[in-house]
């Protein structure tokens, strides 16, 4: 059913919103300064980023985001306030096949374990596979991040992947999972009322 | 201290990218080559667009990629290429391998076993990894049994990731540790 | 000689890019305007992001792109943005795009007013001998007010977009010369 009305962008409590070049580099620069949440959204080694680091790295997203179209970044707002909370991204979008892969996160501590990640997922695969029509999400979590997991889960994601001692961080070698949802399964949840 | 590029068949070489650039745009033209290895959409190339491509690819060639052609021993022919992609140095130091044989006469005659056999000592002996990945297809079971035979172990499959002539298919993973290529020594 | 620029509900005007970028970012925040208006992906591009398109946009070719604010005369409100392309000078025909972001201000004709403004506009001040658009067959409001203002249904383009798991139609309109009626 076309829903044209229904709001992509808007959900009960949060909002996917651009990025704004003069506020939120200050706030993203403290969320990197913690090192906890960025070693559950990176794979990579952490570091920390000044404001100007950040505000470089959200120029060349939306470099690339104008060039190679495969790349969707929006920031996820509150809805009361408009500050910034989160962020959500579909990205090396495979066009021919029909494959996006999906990361999102809540930066401060105070904002999490609110339903904010599962509002801003649901916008995420809504916008994924009704506007982008891609035919199936992937997501890749490190072992360690139940949170992620769990989430991931309870929106119907299977785990399809598992690579095996992918990840060493503090000591452990970590299995780095991929996580995969199609569209139709997707379309299912919303026919059932589920999602 | 041995010649670790060689192998019983072939052995890994430098690449020049005027040849491989020639030998590309002859390969690419066999679709079924490129549907192999690519997920992107099957295109012709220029020899002009090829040869640039790789030489990029060696001039850009960060010391994360290392990127080899496979020769045949006998006659030093040119049967295909083969990289290792390093995506991470530091936590885990693993990469993606990644082969191709070019012409479909060359199939099936144990060249490309031998090639990541050989990528896979490099990898773990010269470059102290501590895992190999690749992706394969599902649609190509002659890569499949060859990976299993050098050693890679079924990690899982992305489902429906691909879609060719209409049809959707499977992206398996595999992949290798340290101590899994050890044991097979 | 008449005043272009003023129908009955609006003006054609101009704005500093920063206006505009101000004003797309609060429309673009409304999905359904976006899918009503636009083909590509609904995207939230930044202030600044936007701000490059514009300034971009009035560095391009000028003889071939006419594109105006459009204000309402009533409380001089930013309310939408009206454009003219032309591809080629020697067919003289141009390609309109428009757009009202204000949601307060669909269905009351100011976005046809503005319709019979531009196309005022191309077949006096630029002597053009047709003009085209086109839109999305699911826009039912804009397909009234474009045939209001004087353009007939020319093709559908079967299935051209897909959205919310629907294919839908693209309808493409034209107005002639000999046909219009001057204001």
């Amino acid at each position: 059913m076309l829903s044209i009305q229904s709001q992509l962008f808007e959900a009960q409590d949060v909002r996917f919103g651009p990025i704004d070049h003069e506020a939120h580099p200050d706030i993203e620069s403290k969320w990197t300064h913690d090192a906890e949440f960025m070693r559950l959204m990176e794979l990579a080694p952490v570091r920390p980023l000044s404001p100007a680091m950040v505000r470089k790295q959200y120029e060349s997203v939306e470099k690339k985001m104008e060039e190679d179209k495969n790349l969707f970044y929006f920031t996820v707002r509150a809805r009361d306030d408009d500050r910034l909370i989160g962020k959500a991204v579909v990205e090396w979008i495979d066009w021919t096949n029909g494959n996006g892969l999906i990361r999102l996160g809540i930066g401060a501590e105070t904002d999490r374990r609110k339903g904010y990640g599962s509002q801003a997922l649901r916008m995420l695969l809504r916008y994924s596979f009704s506007e982008l029509n891609l035919y199936r999400v992937t997501a890749v979590v490190p072992a360690y991040n139940e949170g992620a997991l769990r989430l991931f889960q309870k929106f119907g994601f299977m785990e399809e992947v598992r690579r095996r001692k992918a990840l060493h961080r503090d000591g452990t070698f970590w299995d780095i999972v991929s996580y995969g949802l199609l569209n139709s399964e997707w379309q299912e949840q919303q026919n059932n009322g589920r999602g | 201290m041995n010649d670790i590029l060689k192998g019983q068949l072939v052995r890994l070489s430098t690449v020049d990218s005027d040849e491989l650039g020639k030998a590309y745009s002859a390969w690419k033209r066999d679709s079924e080559l490129t549907r192999l290895f690519d997920a992107t959409a099957s295109a012709l190339q220029s020899v002009k667009s090829s040869r640039s491509f790789f030489e990029k690819m060696i001039n850009e060639g960060s010391p994360e990629e290392y990127y080899f052609t496979i020769r045949l021993l006998e006659d030093n022919r040119l049967l295909g290429d083969i990289n290792l992609d390093i995506v991470n140095h530091w936590m885990g130091r693993n990469a993606f391998v990644g082969i191709g044989i070019g012409d479909r006469n060359d199939w099936g005659k144990g060249y490309g076993t031998d090639a990541m056999k050989i990528m896979l000592r490099y990898a773990f002996t010269e470059l102290n990894l501590e895992r190999v990945t690749l992706t394969v297809f599902e649609y190509n079971p002659r890569a499949i049994r060859s990976y299993e035979k050098v050693g890679f172990q079924h990690e899982g499959r992305q489902r429906a990731r691909l879609l060719k002539d209409g049809k959707r298919w499977d992206m398996l993973f595999m992949g290798i540790l340290r101590e899994d290529w050890l044991a097979l020594q | 000689m008449k005043d272009l620029y003023r129908e009955a509900l609006v003006r054609l005007a101009s704005e500093p890019p920063e206006v505009m970028a101000k004003s797309f970012v609060k429309w673009d925040r409304d999905s359904e305007f976006h899918r009503l208006a636009d083909s590509d992906p609904a995207q939230l591009w930044s202030e600044k992001k936007l701000k490059e398109f514009i300034d971009r946009n009035s560095e391009k070719n000028s003889t071939q792109y006419f594109s105006f604010s459009i204000r309402t005369l009533v409380d001089d409100k930013y309310i939408g943005f009206v454009s003219l392309r032309v591809p080629a000078w020697s067919h003289s025909d141009a390609w309109i795009g428009i757009m009202v972001g204000e949601r307060d201000y669909w269905g009351k004709g100011y976005g046809t007013d503005a319709m019979r403004l531009i196309v005022q506009y191309g077949f006096l001040e630029l002597n053009l001998r047709r003009m085209s658009l086109g839109l999305h067959a699911y826009n039912e409001r804009a397909l009234k007010s474009y045939e209001k203002a004087g353009f007939t249904l020319e093709g559908r383009v079967r299935g051209d977009g897909l959205r919310d798991g629907i294919r839908y139609d693209s309808l493409w309109l034209g107005i002639l010369r000999e046909e219009w009626e001057p204001i």
